[in-house]
């Protein structure tokens, strides 16, 4: 049964990629004219002649002057077999250029998501268990803050804090030194005494909004008779609780990789960009700007397949989890 | 012969809440609820200010002065001293004098304690027209000279009044919010309702719409989608064009929510009478059912508007949404963009504040008028 459920799931992520991909390409290809225009353009204005006749034979190589649907099957047959195409503004095949980003921005979001239930989870449960405490309302408050704050503008004032009062920069996800230099132990060590700044700008709406649901599901669970029972039977509060009430108020953590991840990855855009991170998004911005749309396809396509597939794994384990999703 | 039985008066009293119909049930139960008052009062503050913004903002936005490059704030002083040490009530600021370096060209200020520029009420300012239509010159803070200014928000890098910006961004960013969230109730409404009404195959093929738009990341596809508008549109167009990009892909939690109502109200039992009496559809639809989903979709709608606002903001600080000469909190935080900036002139941050504030005010009414527009939430209050 459970079997069927994930074999059925996965299926109906099939024709998503593609509704996805169609998306992506129509979103590249809709900006009017395209990259060599904007190159004719830019040659004309520094004073270069413009080679009309080179100009067409690039637009047909690169199937400019196809009708849309054609453009898109050469674009996702190439796709499918790991050709992205070329990226124009680098005259570089776009595969060289977008994985070592997007390894960084899943295990950013990874970090991130991590982070996010460490400090969602205990905070959740102690705000229903001391409900109305001092220690709630702190929270709360914060809570609410992290929620209103937008994380570019978060990410602003912290790098302003740590320039003005600390004079440390804090963008940027490795020090200069290991920026260019080959993967390494101490690479691996330099990342990780850079990533935090990142994972707690990003994590901060995502813990809040956590916290408060971790805090709803909880208080409608204990004062459950089933809870009153357990208590009257003597056993120890601590244990109490973290068996029975919380066992069932974490439903929504599981189902929050579903939305987070999604959230997690295109938030990422921008505070990367604040931040200079080497991740996907400011490639990915300047590519737009450019109209350099194989590149742009290649993000876009990617952060889509990966919130998909961030949906299917959470679908997948909350059937693992609860039985009832399964059956209906 | 009569029967003399005693009543007890307290069965004839009668509170309020007996005989309220729904929407006063609702406002009574939200004016219990303080903080969801307040973040009203404040939603409601931002929509004046953006409303009657010419008449708020002390100077035209975009008048620039190579004098004033980034000012630093100044503080209001109620009361002046004369100096013979009476004192009246006559509000001003301290002018200050700027000095250039000559090598980094770096400004710096200082207060005069001499120059006192003195303000005025209602004073007459520069002349404009009140949402484009009525001349006016009165503005509510003005120098008493005319020629001189002050700022009480600092000033940016060319030298203009930020108080003043961010007073003409709080109408773009706050009415593009409700715009915005406008259109996507419309497309959540009609396909909401059609799939929650029909059932069946129509339900399945726009849940599939709306669970393919919800997994995509929102950020990567407005960028695309606002780097597809042409750079030479009007900046009206533009700010529509935005506009709808916001609501094409935030429509799907109001089509769920309008959704999930029909579908419990379908099978409800008023709804089932109501079509054996023989009600024509249309009838049932906004006659029986409607109401009674209207104040759920009031409070999604509440809790819409910060995200589109936030949105907004974002897009614009990366200059793929609203650009100059538009003013929105997002272009003008475009402008505190990098470190030096802010590092010398803080107070461009100012309209983040503003988001950061009109954002937690609107949550906290939604939230508000979420519980009070349930019948089933105990008040725990």
């Amino acid at each position: 049964m459970l079997l069927f459920y994930i074999g059925r799931r996965v299926l109906w992520a099939i024709p998503f990629m593609f509704a996805v991909s169609l998306i992506a390409f129509a979103l590249i290809s809709a900006p009017p004219g395209d990259y060599l225009t904007t190159f004719a353009a830019t040659l004309a204005q520094s004073g270069d002649v413009v080679d009309e006749a080179r100009l067409d034979a690039l637009r047909e190589r690169y199937g400019f002057d196809q009708p849309f649907i054609v453009q898109y099957l050469r674009w996702i047959g190439g796709v499918l077999q790991g050709d992205f195409g070329i990226s124009f503004e680098w005259q570089q095949p776009v595969g060289q250029l977008i994985w070592e980003r997007m390894a960084l921005s899943v295990t950013l979001a990874l970090a991130t998501l991590m982070f996010t239930w460490a400090v969602a989870l205990p905070i959740g449960i102690y705000s229903a268990v001391r409900k109305y405490s001092i220690g709630d309302y702190f929270f709360t408050t914060i809570g609410f803050i992290g929620l209103a704050t937008p994380n570019f503008l978060f990410a602003l004032v912290l790098m302003y804090v740590a320039v003005v009062h600390f004079g440390s920069d804090v963008s940027g996800l490795f020090s200069s030194e290991y920026q260019d230099a080959p993967w390494s132990l101490a690479k691996v060590g330099d990342l990780l005494s850079h990533i935090w700044i990142p994972v707690i700008i990003l994590g901060t709406s995502a813990t809040a909004s956590l916290v408060r649901i971790m805090r709803a599901n909880l208080l409608d669970e204990l004062y459950r008779p089933y809870v009153t029972t357990a208590r009257a039977k003597g056993l120890s509060e601590f244990r109490l609780i973290m068996k029975y009430p919380v066992r069932i108020a974490i439903n929504p953590f599981i189902s929050t990789i579903g939305w987070a991840f999604p959230q997690l990855i295109s938030g990422a855009v921008i505070t990367a960009f604040v931040l200079s991170l080497p991740t996907s998004g400011p490639l990915m911005l300047q590519a737009l700007l450019a109209q350099d749309m194989y590149l742009a396809g290649a993000f876009i396509l990617l952060l889509c397949c990966l919130s998909i597939v961030g949906m299917l794994v959470s679908d997948i384990l909350l059937a693992v989890i609860d039985p009832r999703i399964r059956f209906r | 012969m009569t029967a003399n039985t005693e009543t007890d008066p307290r069965a004839l009293e009668q509170k309020p809440e007996d005989f309220a119909s729904q929407w006063r049930l609702i406002w009574i139960a939200f004016r219990r609820h303080r903080l969801a008052m307040t973040g009203a009062i404040i939603v409601l503050m931002f929509y004046l200010v953006g409303a009657f913004a010419e008449i708020l903002a002390p100077f035209d936005p975009n008048e620039s002065s190579s004098a004033n490059i980034y000012h630093p704030p100044q503080m209001v002083r109620f009361i002046d001293h004369d100096a013979d040490g009476g004192w009246s009530f006559s509000p001003h600021v301290i002018g200050m004098t700027m000095e250039r370096d000559k090598f980094t060209l770096k400004t710096t200020y200082t207060e005069n304690p001499e120059d006192k520029i003195y303000l005025d009420f209602f004073g007459k300012g520069e002349p404009y027209k009140l949402w484009g239509l009525i001349p006016m010159e009165r503005h509510f803070l003005t120098t008493e000279n005319s020629d001189e200014r002050f700022f009480l928000l600092g000033a940016d890098r060319l030298g203009r009044d930020m108080l003043s910006r961010t007073i003409y961004g709080t109408r773009v960013s706050m009415s593009i919010g409700l715009i915005g969230v406008g259109l996507s109730l419309l497309l959540g409404l009609i396909l909401g309702g059609v799939s929650g009404y029909y059932g069946g195959k129509v339900d399945m093929f726009i849940q599939r719409i709306v669970e393919l738009v919800i997994s995509l990341p929102t950020i990567p596809i407005w960028l695309g989608l606002s780097a597809a508008l042409p750079q030479d549109w009007s900046p009206l167009a533009r700010y529509f064009a935005i506009t709808i990009i916001l609501s094409l892909v935030a429509w799907t939690e109001l089509a769920r929510v309008v959704r999930g109502r029909f579908l419990a109200l379908r099978t409800e039992d008023f709804v089932t009478a109501a079509r054996l009496d023989g009600c024509k559809r249309g009838r049932v639809i906004f006659r029986h059912m409607m109401p009674s989903m209207v104040s759920h979709i009031i409070a999604s709608v509440t809790l819409a508007i910060p995200v589109m606002i936030i949105a907004e903001t974002s897009l614009s600080f990366l200059g793929l949404g609203l650009t100059p000469p538009i003013i929105s909190w997002g272009v003008l935080l475009k402008e505190a963009q990098n470190i030096r900036s802010i590092a010398q002139a803080p107070w461009l941050f100012a309209p983040g504040g503003a988001v950061c504030l009109a954002v937690l005010a609107l949550n906290f009414l939604g939230d508000g008028l979420r519980d009070a527009a349930d019948p089933y939430v105990q008040d725990s209050h």
